[in-house]
C-alpha cells in the first residue's frame, strides 16, 4: 500500500516537473498544480496512512486510543490546499494578464522585463513602460 | 504565560496584520491609508526595538499559541538573532514608508500598495519569529503572495513579465520547502523547531533526512537568490517602483538566508556529509556571478540587483565555515547589508529623480547640482564595497578573518577579489552619475523631494553608527551566535517544564491551531 502510494507521488512529481519545464505558461501552471498535489500526498504519507479509527478521546478516558489515526497531517494538508489554491488562482490571473498585455503565452517571447534598462539597447527599448 | 514580555513577541506580527486589514477597509481613500500606514510603521518600529531590548535583558522569549504547550501548539520564539532581524526590518520598513510618500503614485495606492506592504511586513516578521517549521512555510507563502501583488501594482508589460518569472521560480521553491517539511515530519513526527533540535541530534541521518536537508537548502537557496538559483531576481526586481524594490532588496533574500541559518544551526548539523563543501562552493559562485553580472549593466537598478546576489555569497560563506566566529560575522553581515542595500536602492530612486534617468550613460553632473546627494551616496556605496570605517568593512573583516582562521584560503581570496570588483561597480555609478559632465545640462536642476532625503539620511546614519561604534554590534552578534551554536537556551524557552522527548507514535491533533494561522 505504502509502495503504491509512494509510486503515485513519484508519478505526480515527475509529471509536474516535466510540465514545469514547458515553455507554455499554462502548462507551467498545470505542472505547479501537480507538484503541489504531490507534496500534499507526501504529507499524508508521512503521517502514516493505515488506521481509520477517529482520533477522538472517548468519554471517561484520559488519552487517545493507541490505534487512533494521526490527525495532524490533515490539518497540514488543509492549510497546504488553501495556500496552493490561492497561489494557483493568482498565477492563472497573472498568465491571463500576460496573455492580454504581452500577446503571447510562450515564455521565450516574453522579453519585456529584460528589455527594461538592458545594457545593449535594441530598437524595442524605446517602448517605455516604467514611470 | 500571557505577561507583558511574551506579548512583546506578538506585536511585530499583529501590528502589520491589523494595518493590512485596516488599510484594505479604507480602500477608497488613499490619503487615509497613507496616514494609517505611516502611524503603524512608527508603532512597528517602537514594538520591534522594545522586543530587541527585552531579548537583550531577558534572553530568549517564547510564546505558545492557544495555551497549547510545545510541541503541540505553534510556538513563537524571539532569540537574539530573530530580535535583531525584527529590529532592523522595523527600521527599514519605517524608512521605506517615508520614501513611499514621495515615490508611490496614487494609481499604485489604488492598486493596493498599502495593504500589500503591511501584509509583506507581517509575513517577514512572522518568518523571523516562528518556532514551527510548517508555520515558517505558511509565512513564506504570505510573503510570496504579497510580493507578487507588489510587483504588479504598476501594470506595465515589463512588470507582468517580471512577476511571471518571479512567480514560477518562487512557487517551485515553496513546493520544495513543503516536500522537505513532509519528509522531516515523516522521519521525526514533530514540526516544532525546538523539539526538532532535541530529537535530530539523536537520530542517524537516514536517506529521508538527507533528502529533507538538501531540499531545505534548495528551497532557501531559491529564496535567498544563490547560484545557480538566482535568475528570477535580476529578471524582476528592477521592474518594481523604487520603494518596493528597496523593500524587496533589503528583506526578501535575507529571510531566505535567515531560514537557512536557523535550520542548519538549530536542526541539521553543517558537519559531516558534503553539506559544508556544497555551501562553500555555492557561496563562492554566488559572489562571483553576482559581481560579474553587475559589471556589464548600465542601469543603476540592475547593477544593484546583481549586487544583492553577490553579497548573499558572503553571508553563506559564514554558514559554510560554520565556526562560531564565522556565524557571528555572517549575522553582523546580514544586519549591515539589509540597511546598506535598501539605502542604495532608495538612492537609485533619488538619482533617477535628479538625473531624469536611471541609465548611467545618459546621467551625469549630479556632484555639481546635488552635492549632498553625492555624500549620502558615498556612505552606503563604500560600505557595500567594504571600506573602513564603514559597517561593510567590519562585516567583511569578520567573515574573511573567520575563513583565514579555518585556513580556507581560496574562499577568503574569492571574497577579497569580489570586494574589489564591488568597489569597481560603485565607482562606476559614482563616475557616471555624479562626476562626469551630463549629456545635456538642465537650466534648473531638479530638486529631490524631502521624503526621499529623510530615509536615505536615516539609513546612512544607521550605517555610520554600525561602522563607527562596531563593538556593541559585534558583541550582540556573538551573543546571537552563542544561542545558535548551543540551542540549550532556545529549547529551554520553548519547553519551560522540560517535557520528555516523545516518540513518533504519540501524536496529538492540533487542528484548531494550525487552521487559525492559515
Amino acid at each position: 500500500m505504502t509502495l503504491i502510494y509512494a509510486l503515485a507521488i513519484a508519478a505526480y512529481v515527475g509529471c509536474g516537473l516535466y510540465m514545469m519545464l514547458s515553455r507554455h505558461a499554462v502548462r507551467m501552471i498545470l505542472g505547479l498544480t501537480l507538484l503541489t498535489n504531490g507534496a500534499i500526498f507526501l504529507i499524508f504519507l508521512s503521517g502514516r496512512v493505515g488506521t481509520t479509527t477517529p482520533p477522538v478521546i472517548p468519554q471517561g478516558a484520559e488519552a487517545l486510543a493507541a490505534d487512533a489515526a494521526n490527525a495532524l497531517p490533515q490539518a497540514l494538508v488543509l492549510t497546504a490546499i488553501v495556500i496552493g489554491f490561492a497561489l494557483t488562482s493568482f498565477a492563472v490571473a497573472l498568465v491571463l494578464e500576460a496573455h492580454r498585455s504581452l500577446g503571447t503565452l510562450d515564455v521565450r517571447e516574453m522579453r519585456d522585463a529584460e528589455r527594461l534598462g538592458a545594457p545593449d539597447p535594441s530598437p524595442a527599448t524605446s517602448v517605455k513602460t516604467h514611470g | 504565560m500571557a505577561d507583558a514580555s511574551t506579548l512583546l513577541v506578538l506585536w511585530p506580527v499583529l501590528i502589520p496584520i491589523a494595518t493590512a486589514a485596516l488599510t484594505a477597509l479604507l480602500w477608497s481613500s488613499p490619503v487615509a491609508q497613507r496616514r494609517v500606514g505611516l502611524a503603524s510603521l512608527a508603532l512597528l518600529l517602537v514594538a520591534s526595538l522594545a522586543l530587541t531590548m527585552e531579548v537583550m535583558h531577558e534572553g530568549v522569549i517564547a510564546k505558545q499559541f492557544g495555551a497549547w504547550d510545545a510541541p503541540f501548539g505553534i510556538s513563537f520564539v524571539a532569540d537574539p538573532l530573530s530580535a535583531a532581524m525584527i529590529a532592523i526590518s522595523g527600521i527599514l520598513a519605517f524608512a521605506v514608508g517615508i520614501f513611499a510618500l514621495g515615490d508611490i503614485k496614487e494609481r499604485h495606492e489604488r492598486a493596493g500598495f498599502h495593504p500589500l506592504f503591511h501584509g509583506l511586513m507581517a509575513g517577514v516578521n512572522g518568518a523571523f519569529l516562528t518556532g514551527d517549521i510548517f508555520n515558517l512555510y505558511v509565512w513564506f507563502e504570505v510573503m510570496l503572495i504579497t510580493t507578487l501583488g507588489l510587483l504588479v501594482v504598476q501594470r506595465g508589460k515589463a512588470q507582468i513579465d517580471g512577476a511571471l518569472k518571479y512567480a514560477a521560480m518562487n512557487l517551485f521553491g515553496t513546493i520544495l520547502f513543503l516536500i522537505a517539511v513532509a519528509l522531516l515530519y515523516g522521519a521525526t513526527g514533530t514540526l516544532n523547531m525546538a523539539d526538532l533540535a532535541r530529537i535530530l541530534p539523536q537520530m542517524e541521518m537516514s536517506p529521508g533526512l538527507t533528502a529533507s536537508a538538501l531540499l531545505f537548502l534548495a528551497a532557501f537557496g531559491i529564496k535567498a537568490g544563490v547560484f545557480p538559483l538566482f535568475f528570477w531576481l535580476p529578471a524582476s526586481y528592477h521592474t518594481a517602483p523604487i520603494a518596493i524594490a528597496a523593500l524587496f532588496a533589503g528583506l526578501l533574500t535575507k529571510v531566505g538566508v535567515y531560514a537557512a541559518f536557523r535550520v542548519f544551526t538549530l536542526m541539521f548539523e553543517m558537519e559531516g556529509g558534503a553539506l559544508r563543501e556544497i555551501v562553500a562552493v555555492v557561496a563562492a559562485m554566488t559572489m562571483i556571478t553576482g559581481v560579474f553580472g553587475a559589471a556589464v549593466q548600465w542601469n543603476v537598478r540592475r547593477i544593484l540587483s546583481f549586487h544583492i546576489i553577490s553579497q548573499i555569497g558572503y553571508m553563506l560563506m559564514g554558514l559554510a565555515i560554520a565556526t562560531p566566529v564565522a556565524i557571528a560575522g555572517a549575522v553582523f553581515y546580514i544586519v549591515h547589508h539589509i540597511i546598506v542595500k535598501a539605502n542604495l536602492f532608495l538612492l537609485a530612486g533619488a538619482i533617477k529623480h535628479a538625473a531624469g534617468t536611471d541609465d548611467l550613460r545618459k546621467a551625469g553632473g549630479l556632484l555639481r547640482s546635488h552635492p549632498w546627494l553625492a555624500v549620502l551616496f558615498l556612505i552606503p556605496a563604500l560600505s557595500l564595497a567594504g571600506l573602513p570605517p564603514l559597517s561593510g568593512f567590519w562585516a567583511k573583516f569578520l567573515v574573511i578573518d573567520a575563513s583565514l582562521r579555518e585556513e580556507v584560503w581560496w574562499l577568503a581570496a574569492v571574497a577579497l577579489a569580489v570586494g574589489a570588483l564591488t568597489l569597481f561597480s560603485m565607482s562606476k555609478i559614482w563616475m557616471e552619475a555624479f562626476w562626469k559632465k551630463p549629456a545635456l545640462v538642465r537650466a534648473t536642476p531638479r530638486t529631490v523631494p524631502v521624503a526621499f532625503v529623510v530615509p536615505i539620511a536615516l539609513l546612512g546614519a544607521v550605517t555610520l553608527t554600525i561602522g563607527l561604534f562596531a563593538d556593541p554590534f559585534v558583541e550582540y552578534a556573538r551573543t546571537a551566535t552563542a544561542v545558535l551554536v548551543d540551542p540549550t537556551d532556545y529549547i529551554a524557552a520553548v519547553f519551560p517544564g522540560d517535557a520528555p522527548v516523545r516518540t513518533v507514535e504519540t501524536e496529538v491533533p492540533v487542528i484548531a491551531i494550525e487552521g487559525a494561522v492559515e
